[in-house]
């Protein structure tokens, strides 16, 4: 057992974390306004390539890494635009969003380097592997502080319960909505270009594997709270690194070595047992989904 | 009139997707004219174009199917990825398991594999959401996920085939389903296209017959059109919920046939090309209907046929550009129900709860 | 105050405001009162900005004002609290009300600040709140306060209310009363919008009173009295009266015993209420919406939850409490419900697939093993209704949509009539119907009672409740309240009860 509580295995943890924080505090920004976020994962991938695409052109990660923000955002302009001006149903546009991430980096990968998939291998000296980690655990107390105690996070979750009652009190329900997701877009970004210019040197076809949609669940199972998603995505990046620090150290009661697709798993049945408020109620933002029609 | 109305809304979407990507390929420096050429040429081709196009049509029907469904039920199914990789095993571990078994037995009862165990996968979100309420499109997304690992658990840890790949042993010889080039003069066997594709057309008339012909029907098609009216009709919400996940997954399932049973006779591994999120699109362009979605499937298949063509043969257009078309089209056609100001039709937004 | 000349507005086909004109004096409680559907929010809403009025104008202080959002509104000291609360309720009670106006600055929400404000206010007109309450955990009388807190804290001079006592209890009521006077004192000016004449003979100055869009009386209150409000809010012209022969009452069919619905907060909807309709007779239920009726005829058809429901019903002495609403229609008891457009219709679906909503499973429509749908024997059943009931386009293959809302009205009626039903419970039957289909309507519910079914229909159009039922109950906050004859019984003591005057 003292195998498993390594230092090594504490800062596994935190680097498999990062990038879920970040994702899955900007899916808060979003969902609490109302706007649900499925393409976090494609955000993540928009952010991932173009910070590892511009690191290599200019040699400078720090530009790779506002570049790929910007790129996560310009993505949720995307979504927002589809869900907020034109109504769209927001699950509906959030897995289109997700199909053409699929194929836009590598779309654009074997147009600028001929390859199949990836960028270019970055030099180690121009990596970011620490940056992005402060920024993740920082804004943490951030996203806690705007969202209770500004006027802006105040009007946003009114949007996100109670649009009429926003209206009604002044507030612009669209303006809210945007900033929500373009916010969201922008975090997930960074958390995708910490997958490839932080954690690793390039970036490869479908690096995110599924991790937008683990901090999707983590913010789901963090009740939308910055300090419980927070706790979450630790618990998930946790259980992540375990498998990995574990096989062949820990076995079942057979003999045999866990399988890591158990692992894998976990995440995913808690949001399910969550959901069914089988662990605490389960109380989204009240009018997430929903698009904000005025009733004239 | 409307039947008009409803093809026109689709091909605008899909017109203008094509133009988005044309610029795309402008801008990388390709022509578009040859790109789309090479995209759309090679797909028609007889026999190889036409032959996997049908391939790649037939589970994006029965994805398409199950969406439709489910649609049709006011529910949103995400989870046809996680339905049909579940569906697939379940038929090839008959199909392992029962290996020695004549045709006879054996081929209906790999089908029913497929069936009972998607129907099963597309339960479980319903009954979640008629018991507790819960989304379906959250439990749908996370049930894939597991879906998939479960799969390859087993895989892995107990059917695995020795050597590299992460495949299952073969199937006894009793479950493989005839390729359609033993009966078509002119198409070659080795092109993978199988009875399944059949199966799948024979599906979209029965999902017409049960929905539009039947008693059960009605009552799933009143549940998605208006809860509230169909409550009044004595109609139980709860019951058409689970009923409708379950006729989706199975639809879903039935992918399976086509896969394992049809083409690579073993579970592969990973062998979905996203025919489940394929099918979200599939189901909306083909306006939920079974006829709809014959055409958009074959739309999409051509694409992806399409796609491997234009891989190989131009300089900076990569296969990847079918991606980006497809969820292009699926944007456009979101967007569209704006501009026909009806966006709540398939009952999206009435997801209640129930 | 404020004053509206001529405010005239239009939606679609129906003339909600027909050259209103109203004025308010400063310093006064005013109340505007009148029916369901006599326009008096709608002219309020105008005032407050929440829609535009067609012609018009708004003089606030005796300047002629441009109001085209509540932001215009606010801006000059008008503020609104709806009927429906707009209430954030997971947010505390100060964030609820410094929404939109914060104190502090971008960076830093002072909620101390905004507590401090809210205590100061809070205690100048004796509005008691805790500012870190949960809204959500709040009584309504609370929230209420919250509201009037709202408008308060953005310096509202003049104040209106869209039937505030609707959800309060009578002990809350007063406290509100005590709360409206203090106002006054501090030169607030106060308009209610309401239907309940006893409140407003006790707390307002002066009453104005509309009627189908128009204003048609303006007094003071001190000058007035219930009956002639009363008389200037229901009396209207005699539409044609349907020829009605005398009831052949028979045995009891329907028989209701303590029945209480108790909503999931909490309120009692429905309050132990009892009575029986005969076979060959219509039973009328008279009150204004919202009085529980909605509840008593979900219950009847079987659509109320039983957990929340408790007591008896019986369908000539069978105990049909615990049946759902599928067995209920096999037993013979027919539902018309009030809100065709939720309930009663798929508005997606052809003419003849809504012809066989709630009797879809039976033999007689299906085939091959009682599974498919007969086409040939829904068509012919859908033919007949259209053409018994005058359904109009006469084309089955339409969707629902895109008929009228009289003809939709006698689609349904027809589909519940060919149920040959031992009990129909009909609720509004003409709301939104043109006056040929009206006329038609009536009759066909004359036909059904001299026929033998017992009718129980519930309206709140007091012309109709009169003229079709043979026995007429008035039902006030979920009891019944009152039994009378409707041929003997006057329009003002029947308005009197429906609107909670206890004067019998």
């Amino acid at each position: 057992m003292g195998e498993l509580l390594t230092v090594a295995l504490f800062w596994s943890t935190i680097r498999t974390s990062t990038p879920l924080i970040l994702a899955a505090l900007g899916g808060m920004f979003s969902e609490r306004a109302g706007v649900i976020n499925i393409a976090l994962e494609g955000m993540m991938l928009a952010g991932a390539f173009t910070a590892a695409a511009v690191t290599h052109a200019v040699g400078n990660p720090i530009v790779g890494l506002a570049a790929g923000m910007a790129a996560g955002a310009l993505v949720g302009a995307i979504h927002a635009v589809a869900c907020i001006t034109y109504k769209a149903d927001q699950v509906v546009t959030g897995t289109a969003i997700n199909i053409i991430m699929i194929g836009m980096p590598a779309f654009l990968s074997g147009a600028f380097f001929l390859s199949s998939g990836s960028t270019p291998q970055i030099p180690k000296d121009n990596l970011l592997p620490w940056a992005p980690i402060y920024i993740a655990f920082a804004l943490v107390p951030i996203a806690w502080y705007v969202l209770y105690k500004t006027p802006f996070g105040l009007r946003l979750r009114s949007v996100g319960e109670n649009p009429e009652a926003a209206d009604a009190a002044g507030v612009s329900v669209s303006r809210m909505q945007y900033a929500g997701v373009l916010l969201s877009g922008a975090l997930a970004g960074i958390g995708g270009a910490y997958l490839s210019i932080g954690q690793s040197s390039l970036f490869t076809r479908n690096m995110t594997s599924g991790r937008g949609f683990i901090a999707l669940a983590a913010l789901i199972f963090g009740k939308w709270r910055p300090v419980q998603t927070l706790l979450a995505c630790l618990l998930f990046g946790f259980t992540e690194a375990v498998s990995t620090q574990m096989q062949g150290v820990m076995k079942l009661p057979s003999g045999a070595d866990i399988p890591v697709q158990f692992v894998h798993m976990v995440p995913y049945l808690l949001t399910i047992i969550v959901l069914a408020g089988f662990i605490g109620s389960s109380r989204p933002p009240q009018a997430l989904g929903i698009p904000y029609q005025k009733e004239r | 009139m409307i039947f008009l109305r409803q093809l026109l809304f689709p091909l605008i979407a899909v017109i203008a997707a094509f133009i988005v990507g044309g610029i795309l390929i402008l801008l990388i420096g390709d022509n578009p004219i040859e790109a789309y050429r090479l995209l759309l040429g090679s797909a028609l081709s007889w026999p190889d174009g036409i032959g996997y196009t049908l391939f790649y049509a037939t589970p994006l029907i029965f994805t398409g199917l199950a969406v439709l469904v489910a649609f049709r039920c006011g529910l949103l199914n995400i989870g046809a990825e996680g339905q049909l990789y579940v569906g697939a095993f379940a038929t090839a571990w008959v199909g392992i398991s029962l290996a020695g078994m004549s045709a006879w037995f054996l081929v209906p009862l790999c089908f029913l594999a497929a069936i009972v165990a998607g129907g099963a996968w597309g339960a479980i979100p319903g009954i979640l959401k008629a018991r507790f309420g819960s989304h379906e499109v959250i439990n749908t997304i996370m049930l894939n996920f597991i879906a998939v690992a479960l799969c390859s658990y087993f895989t892995q840890y107990h059917y695995k085939n020795p050597g590299p790949i992460m495949e299952t042993t073969a199937i006894g010889s009793g479950a493989h389903v005839a390729r359609l080039g033993k009966f078509i003069p002119g198409l070659p066997e080795r092109i993978p296209v199988n009875l399944a594709f059949l199966i799948a057309l024979l599906c979209c008339l029965l999902v017409y017959l049960f929905l539009w012909r039947t008693k059960w029907g009605y009552e799933l098609r009143a549940t998605g059109s208006n809860p509230s009216a169909a409550e009044y009709g004595g109609i139980s919400i709860r019951k058409q919920i689970i009923i409708a996940m379950t006729i989706s997954g199975s639809l879903a399932g039935m992918v399976g046939i086509n896969e394992v049973l049809g083409y690579r006779y073993r579970y592969y591994d990973g062998f979905s090309d996203n025919y489940g999120f394929t099918g979200i699109a599939v189901a909306l362009l083909g306006r939920n209907h079974p006829v709809g979605v014959i055409v958009a499937a074959l739309l999409f298949a051509v694409l992806q046929r399409g796609g491997i063509h234009v891989d190989g043969f131009s300089e900076y257009v990569t296969k990847d550009i079918v991606q980006v078309l497809q969820g292009t089209i699926i944007l456009f056609v979101a967007a569209e129900a704006f501009f026909s100001g009806s966006f709540s039709k398939f009952g999206l937004l009435k997801r209640a709860k129930v | 105050m404020i004053e509206l000349r001529n405010i005239t507005k239009r939606f679609g086909s129906v003339l909600a405001n027909d050259k209103v004109s109203i004025v308010v004096k400063p310093g006064t409680i005013h109340a505007i009162v009148g029916e369901n559907g006599a326009g008096k929010s709608t002219a309020m809403r105008i005032a407050y900005g929440f829609y535009k009025a067609d012609s018009g104008e708004i003089l606030i202080d005796g300047q002629v004002q441009i109001i085209s959002t509540p932001h215009d509104a606010i801006a000059l000291g008008v503020g609104m609290v709806h009927q429906h609360f707009m209430l954030v309720e997971t947010m505390t009670v100060a964030e609820n009300i410094v929404l939109g106006a914060e104190p502090g600055n971008a960076a830093a929400l002072d909620l101390t600040k905004a507590s401090a404000d809210i205590q100061k206010l809070s205690e100048e007109f004796k509005l008691a709140v805790n500012p870190n309450a949960v809204v959500e955990h709040l009584s309504v009388g609370q929230q209420q306060r919250v509201e009037l807190l709202k408008a308060l804290y953005r310096h509202a001079r003049l104040l209106i209310l869209d039937e505030p006592t609707a959800v309060l209890t009578p002990q809350e009521v007063e406290e509100f009363f005590a709360i409206l006077r203090r106002m006054r004192e501090q030169g607030k000016t106060v308009v209610i919008i309401t239907h309940k004449l006893s409140e407003v003979l006790a707390i307002s100055d002066e009453v104005t009173v509309m009627r189908d869009g128009r204003v048609v009386g303006q007094v003071q209150t001190k000058d007035t009295n219930a009956a002639e409000l009363a008389r200037l809010m229901v009396g209207r012209e005699v539409l044609l009266r349907v020829e009605k022969p005398d009831a052949d009452v028979g045995v009891t069919a329907l028989s209701v015993r303590n029945l209480t619905v108790t909503h999931a907060d909490g309120n009692k909807r429905l309050d132990n209420i009892s009575f029986e309709v005969h076979k060959g007779e219509i039973l009328g239920i008279a009150g204004v919406e919202g009085n529980g009726q909605t509840e008593l005829i979900e219950a009847l058809a079987g659509l109320v939850a039983a957990s929340l429901l408790s007591g008896e019903m019986r369908l000539e002495g069978r105990d049909v409490t615990r049946l759902d609403a599928r067995a209920r229609r096999e037993i013979g008891i027919a539902h018309i419900p009030e809100d065709r457009h939720r309930r009663g219709l798929l508005l997606d679906f052809s003419l003849s697939e809504n012809s066989i909503l709630g009797v879809h499973h039976r033999p007689g429509l299906l085939s091959y093993g009682g599974v498919v749908l007969n086409d040939k024997a829904i068509r012919k059943r859908a033919d007949q209704i259209i053409a018994d009931f005058d359904v109009r386009p006469a084309n089955q293959d339409l969707p629902a949509r895109a008929l009228s809302g009289g003809n939709q009205q006698k689609l349904i009626i027809g589909r519940e009539f060919d149920l040959r039903p031992k009990l129909l419970l009909v609720s509004q039957p003409t709301r939104g119907v043109d006056i040929g289909a009206i006329e038609f309507i009536h009759r066909k519910l004359v036909a059904l009672r001299d026929d033998g079914c017992a009718v129980l229909l519930i309206s709140a159009e007091l012309e109709e409740v009169t003229a079709l039922s043979d026995r007429l109950l008035i039902i006030h906050e979920g009891k019944i309240v009152g039994d009378v004859d409707p041929k003997v019984a006057t329009i003002e003591e029947i308005g009197l009860l429906m609107t909670g005057s206890t004067k019998h």
